[in-house]
């Protein structure tokens, strides 16, 4: 291989024109990619009430911080009675909290601030976490593999929650993307570790070494080989750190760790878990429904993260495909 | 178990704890207005006074951070990181006015007992559900149960807490809604003691624990991996009981691949303490950070960083050590 450049041109045409296929047109190419990609998913995804139940729910906290904030007017003290009961007014069907202000009023307007915080810690640890996974997947056995991977060791085992407090306490940060970042510290490793290994294994396949040995570049491998494998485990990820992030900025909030600048279900919480909500009936409800709505946003995340994986999970679908007919008619399987 | 194995985790955990006194010095360097600044004024603000000369602000800054702002940042550094190692001197707290680590030694114990009674906890469950779950696929007690793991793991652990709190303390009675022991019990070996020891720590500990239940999932997914397995065939051929198939060729090969949840697993539920301790009021050293959070007490915040990391690299280590003795694999895969 004296001229590796046009080698390499000349391979990828032969073996694009060796194939027993025709070479395709864009739009039918781009047409496969999407019946692949958005289509296929979709309709195994209608069968699997768990990805089509999540992002119901997810959809309608989208809902909330979208249309529900224009709709709603945010609440300001006194808007209404102190401390109404739930279920009572249509003004304020969740109730009033002790400064009169309505906790459904309340509840959407901090839904925008969470799907911040997510977006970015998401964004800021998967993209990471893929950065890292990939480059040192990809360069086995070589000094920056042995760097990259001590660094996520080294990340993984520092405790992650006391060491946000730490980061937070002495930021103070008051921005909702801010505090994603700062939350996404500590969530990043773990899928690292995860892409990394699922890149050795892609590695290893026939069809990599194969394009490896006919010189396709690896740039071209990464992307047509690798990125379309992980996307399934990055997306799965993303739900699951998502989970992560609520769960991490409502405590910190709910222990008043976080300065309070925006409405959040974590604040909120808070404000009634020291006013002794818990022994005061009357109150009860200024703190069940924020507890609701964690609840009911993480549950969509796990519920969909649960379904992408039986989607994408090729050891799973292998498994199941040939079961789910029996499902049907309710055969008990075994192995 | 071969000795460069053990050598190699023990490097990377004295690493790792390096890595976090050196953050918890980059973080006193990198406080709003630096680490003077930010010192001066607590100090000031405990004393009373408001008239001190530089030198004495410098040496109590230095009595209390173990960082002397006099001198170069790179012997700050080393002074810092030898202070720490060699004499556990974390400086000592702006509030209590006490050494940090005097605090935090009192402390500690009580959060290594409810955390390691909800890991034994949560875990034990996790794996036994696992099992069960797999062994009886696609019945009703594996949707059943599955179910149940999903919801939970939508739930924070502290709002866990805060409804175990409002139900069984609260509504109940049957436990204590917080602290430690029950108040005019005589310390020492008798039963009251113990009774109420341990029921002061089960509520925590079981909100606690219901961070390992995501366990009983991935416990399932390698024990239904291992059922197409050969040999457990093989073993259902031979007419074995169905217990010691569960038992031995089941739960034994699905809990190894667990591994490093299991590390990562000690690591999360210790540091979840920080929230824990605070909701029940539990007197341990999470809620020793929360209240040096709340007083901006700086170094025995960091302290108790570096000391939870200490701890969970303490913890990981021994899981490590211990590991590799019930499964052969490790020792011999580990690259």
């Amino acid at each position: 291989m004296s001229n590796p450049e046009s080698d390499t041109f000349d391979l990828q045409n032969l073996y694009d024109e060796s194939s027993d296929h025709e070479p395709e047109s864009r739009k039918v190419r781009l047409k496969r990619a999407i019946d692949l990609n958005a289509l296929a998913p979709a309709r195994v995804a209608s069968d699997d009430w768990r990805a089509l139940l999540g992002g119901a729910i997810l959809a309608v906290f989208v809902l909330m911080g979208t249309v529900g904030v224009a709709l709603v007017d945010k609440p300001t003290s006194g808007d209404a009675p102190v401390l109404a009961a739930p279920f009572q007014a249509l003004a304020y069907p969740f109730g009033t909290d002790v400064f009169g202000q309505p906790i459904h009023a309340q509840l959407i307007h901090a839904t925008p601030g969470i799907f911040k915080m997510i977006f970015a810690g998401a964004v800021v640890s998967v993209g990471f976490a893929a950065v890292v996974g990939v480059l040192s997947g990809f360069k086995h056995g070589e000094r920056i593999d042995t760097i990259l991977m001590t660094f996520t060791d080294v990340v993984i085992t520092i405790p992650g929650l006391p060491l946000i407090i730490v980061i937070t306490a002495i930021f103070q940060p008051e921005n909702p993307y801010l505090v994603g970042v700062f939350l996404g510290i500590d969530n990043w490793p773990g899928l690292a570790r995860t892409v990394r290994s699922q890149v050795l294994s892609i590695r290893e396949e026939s069809y990599v070494e194969a394009s490896e040995i006919m010189g396709i570049p690896l740039s071209t491998i990464l992307r047509r080989d690798i990125l379309s494998q992980l996307m399934p485990y990055v997306m799965i990820n993303g739900a699951i750190t998502s989970r992560r992030i609520i769960f991490e900025s409502v405590g910190l909030y709910f222990l008043g760790i976080l300065p309070f600048t925006t409405f959040n279900w974590g604040v909120m919480m808070n404000l009634a878990y020291e006013g002794n909500a818990l022994t005061r009936p009357e109150m009860l409800h200024w703190m069940v429904f924020p507890m609701l709505c964690i609840f009911l946003l993480s549950f969509s995340l796990v519920l969909l993260s649960q379904g992408l994986d039986s989607l994408f999970n090729v050891r799973l679908r292998a498994r199941h495909a040939n079961t789910t007919k029996k499902d049907a008619s309710h055969t008990s399987q075994s192995d | 178990m071969t000795p460069r194995y053990l050598l190699k985790r023990l490097g990377q955990a004295l690493l790792t704890f390096f890595v976090t006194i050196t953050v918890s010095f980059g973080l006193y360097q990198a406080m709003p207005g630096g680490p003077t600044e930010a010192m001066k004024s607590v100090i000031l603000s405990q004393s009373g006074s408001t008239g001190m000369d530089i030198d004495r602000l410098n040496t109590l800054i230095q009595l209390y951070t173990n960082v002397n702002p006099d001198q170069p940042v790179h012997v700050q550094y080393l002074n810092y990181v030898r202070d720490v190692v060699l004499y556990q001197d974390l400086g000592r707290s702006f509030f209590k006015n006490e050494k940090v680590t005097t605090l935090i030694l009192q402390r500690l114990p009580w959060s290594m007992f409810i955390s390691l009674y909800a890991f034994a906890l949560g875990y034990s469950l996790s794996i036994i559900l696992g099992v069960l779950t797999a062994y009886k696929e696609k019945s009703r007690f594996d949707s059943g149960v599955s179910s149940v793991v999903i919801a939970l793991n939508s739930i924070p652990y502290y709002i866990v807490g805060v409804v175990l709190i409002y139900f069984l303390a609260i509504e109940q009675s049957y436990f204590p809604v917080g602290g430690r022991i029950g108040s005019g019990v005589p310390v020492g070996y008798n039963p009251d003691f113990m009774i109420s020891l341990v029921k002061h720590a089960a509520l925590p500990a079981i909100s606690m624990g219901v961070l390992a239940t995501s366990a009983a999932l991935s416990m399932r997914g390698n024990a239904i991996r291992i059922l197409g397995e050969d040999y457990v065939r093989v073993a259902q051929l031979r007419g074995l009981r169905d217990t010691r198939i569960a038992t031995q060729y089941l739960g034994h090969n699905a809990i190894l691949p667990m591994y490093t949840q299991f590390m990562i697993g000690i690591a999360g539920v210790f540091s979840s303490a920080v929230i824990v301790e605070e909701v029940f009021s539990y007197p341990g050293m999470g809620l020793l950070m929360f209240e040096a959070v709340k007083t901006q007490d700086y170094p025995l915040l960091m302290g108790t960083l570096i000391v939870f990391t200490a701890i969970s690299l303490t913890a990981i280590f021994v899981a490590d050590l211990t590991y590799s003795l019930i499964d052969p694999r490790i020792s011999v895969d580990e690259s």
